[in-house]
């Protein structure tokens, strides 16, 4: 992908963009496979977020979303393959730190929980079952506070406090926690390093939706405080609720990135894959999108949905280039022109 | 005061027989604090009713009593107007197979050593049903939409979504009477959720098997069911509110 179609412009990003907290430009992971296969997880994706910014990775399971929240962590496995850059820069800091390239060490001291602050995406599993929440919660503290004694405890509650963990629950075992509960505790642990950028995993699977709102507008609050915020999920409402910007990922890459209300209300999804997902909502039309996502190990060559995709031409044959927030040779046009022209177009040439 | 515990409101003129009749239930998992206390559900023949309420209500409890695979310690299930004669392992086969089950979270409900095939095979091959299992597993198969490809694979080398339909499908091959989905589609994403409700919908009208879906998504089972009712409280006062579909709603599928 060529560097002009990622500029902050292109890309939809807000004024603020011109200093992102995190730019990710072509990132791309392959996992080497015994018998020299190869799977494709991510591909060339490209974005930036600002502080006070939430963007929200939507897509089906088995897309890349949360190996792209690996990437950034560092914690991918041995046989994965990154190259890209995906750079983290500080208020004032002219070259800040390549996330892609940082050696372990460097990742472990200062950027998990301090740089960036993961939200688990099961709260209940990541947390130690033998220990209190206020012992895993102090251990967090005295680490990346280096507090100690009362000057600890004390703050052990205020850092139960912020993610609204209430205070008569830290000597409950994560067991004993519902799942909402669980959540804010993984949360509370998140934001102990007073990290400017969260990475949430899937934060709200198998919550009812109350809880799935409270933990978002939870979430969103911390954003507002200045912190950027990536969340992947693929609850579509709840990205509704929560973010700026939508970037939908489909088969590895990123195929629309878009301001939040434009996505979800007017002029709509501008992707026929991203449409297609809103539309088979309940709230919707509720139909599924014919077939089923592509192995990242065998993917088509040209575009990957067009083999799912009603709109699908001659020209999708080669891969369409993410420009003006699209990944897409024959794109929805505004919402007005949609409807019975989308399906006379629609038909296979 | 003493709420309604139950409140049955089947479709108006409902005389047919009940698939699934589920009397002054009480259940949990400690007898001084049981989770239900004397909830009564019915479904009619064909029927989808929608069980809705917050986490820890007890909607699964409930779920699992249906299906016979939690004995509650009071209260009565009927199947096809017919008593349960037990639960668990001390279900009647007939019984048991009468009910499909699909769970929330497919790789707890998959064991991982099982091809997809052979996952979708197993209660045919558990049965009995030897002869003419590879057809009909391919027959459950091509309705969930699985290809060949991934019929041979194991759980950990699919997706949730393949996953979760290769579960659907496994529900579906003793052609239960009834279906229990407990959260099927919690996991999933907006598309393969609209497919899987298709799927069972497809089933359903041409079956006629009735369905008790749980789940928190009110939006979703207010467009996939009949009727939904509520349930409430779990521990002192369970009680079940039933409103029936709403108006902008229509058949899934």
């Amino acid at each position: 992908m060529s560097a002009d179609t990622l500029t902050p412009e292109t890309v939809a990003g807000p004024p603020a963009a011109a200093h992102p907290l995190l730019s990710v430009r072509e990132l791309t992971v392959r996992f080497r496979m015994r018998g020299g296969r190869e799977v494709a997880a991510v591909t060339d994706v490209g974005l930036d977020l600002a502080p006070g910014e939430c963007l929200a990775l939507v897509g089906e399971s088995g897309c890349g979303k949360s190996v792209l929240a690996s990437a950034l962590l560092g914690l991918l496995p041995g046989n994965a393959h990154v190259s890209g850059s995906a750079v983290l820069r500080g208020p004032g800091e002219a070259d800040g730190l390549d996330l892609l390239t940082a050696d372990e060490a460097t990742l472990a001291r200062t950027v998990r929980g301090r740089r960036v602050g993961l939200v688990p995406q099961s709260p209940a599993a990541h947390l130690t079952p033998v220990r209190t929440v206020r012992s895993q919660l102090a251990e967090t503290v005295r680490e990346l506070t280096g507090a100690r004694g009362e000057e600890l405890r004390a703050a052990t509650l205020t850092a139960a406090g912020r993610a609204a963990f209430p205070a008569d629950h830290l000597d409950r075992y994560p067991h004993q926690l519902s799942g909402g509960l669980a959540q804010r505790a993984a949360t509370a642990l998140a934001l102990v390093g007073d990290a400017p950028l969260l990475l949430a995993d899937e934060p709200t699977t198998g919550l009812d939706r109350d809880l799935v709102d409270r933990t978002v507008d939870e979430l969103r609050a911390h954003t507002d405080e200045g912190r950027g915020l990536l969340i992947i999920t693929h609850d579509l409402a709840a990205a509704e609720r929560v973010a700026d910007r939508v970037a939908v990922m489909y088969a590895g890459r990123i195929v629309e990135l878009a301001p939040a209300p434009d996505f979800f209300g007017t002029p709509g999804p501008r992707h026929p894959y991203a449409r297609g997902l809103l539309e088979a909502l309940p709230e919707r039309s509720f139909t599924p999108i014919p077939g089923m996502p592509p192995e990242l190990g065998d993917l088509p060559a040209g575009c990957a949905f067009a083999p799912r995709c009603d709109r699908a031409a001659d020209v999708c044959a080669t891969v369409p280039q993410l420009t003006g927030g699209v990944a897409c040779h024959r794109p929805l046009t505004a919402a007005a022109g949609e409807g019975p022209a989308a399906r006379r177009e629609g038909s296979r040439v | 005061m003493t709420p309604p515990r139950t409140r049955h409101t089947g479709p108006a003129g409902g005389a047919g027989p009940h698939a699934l009749e589920l009397r002054d239930i009480t259940a949990g998992y400690d007898r001084r604090a049981p989770v239900l206390r004397g909830v009564s559900l019915s479904l009619r023949e064909g029927e989808a009713v929608g069980l809705l309420g917050p986490s820890g209500c007890g909607k699964s409890t409930l779920a699992k009593v249906a299906a016979l695979l939690h004995r509650p310690d009071a209260g009565t299930v009927h199947l096809g107007g017919e008593p349960a004669r037990g639960f668990r392992h001390r279900a009647p086969r007939a019984q048991r197979t009468a009910v499909g089950v699909v769970f929330q979270s497919p790789r707890l409900a998959a064991d991982p050593r099982l091809t997809l095939s052979a996952l979708i095979a197993e209660p045919l091959l558990a049965t009995g049903r030897k002869a003419g299992a590879a057809d009909r597993t391919r027959e459950l198969a091509r309705a969930v939409g699985l290809g060949p490809d991934l019929l041979g694979r194991r759980p950990h080398e699919v997706s949730d979504g393949q996953l979760q339909r290769a579960c659907v499908a496994r529900a579906l091959a003793l052609r239960p009477r009834v279906l229990v989905c407990d959260e099927m589609t919690a996991m999933l994403d907006a598309s393969t959720t609209a497919a899987l409700v298709a799927v069972v919908e497809d089933y359903r009208a041409r079956s006629g098997a009735a369905l008790l879906a749980v789940g928190h998504d009110r939006t979703l089972l207010e467009r996939w069911c009949d009727r939904t009712v509520e349930l409430h409280g779990g521990g002192t006062d369970s009680a079940l509110r039933s409103a029936p579909r709403a108006a902008a709603g229509t058949s899934a599928g």
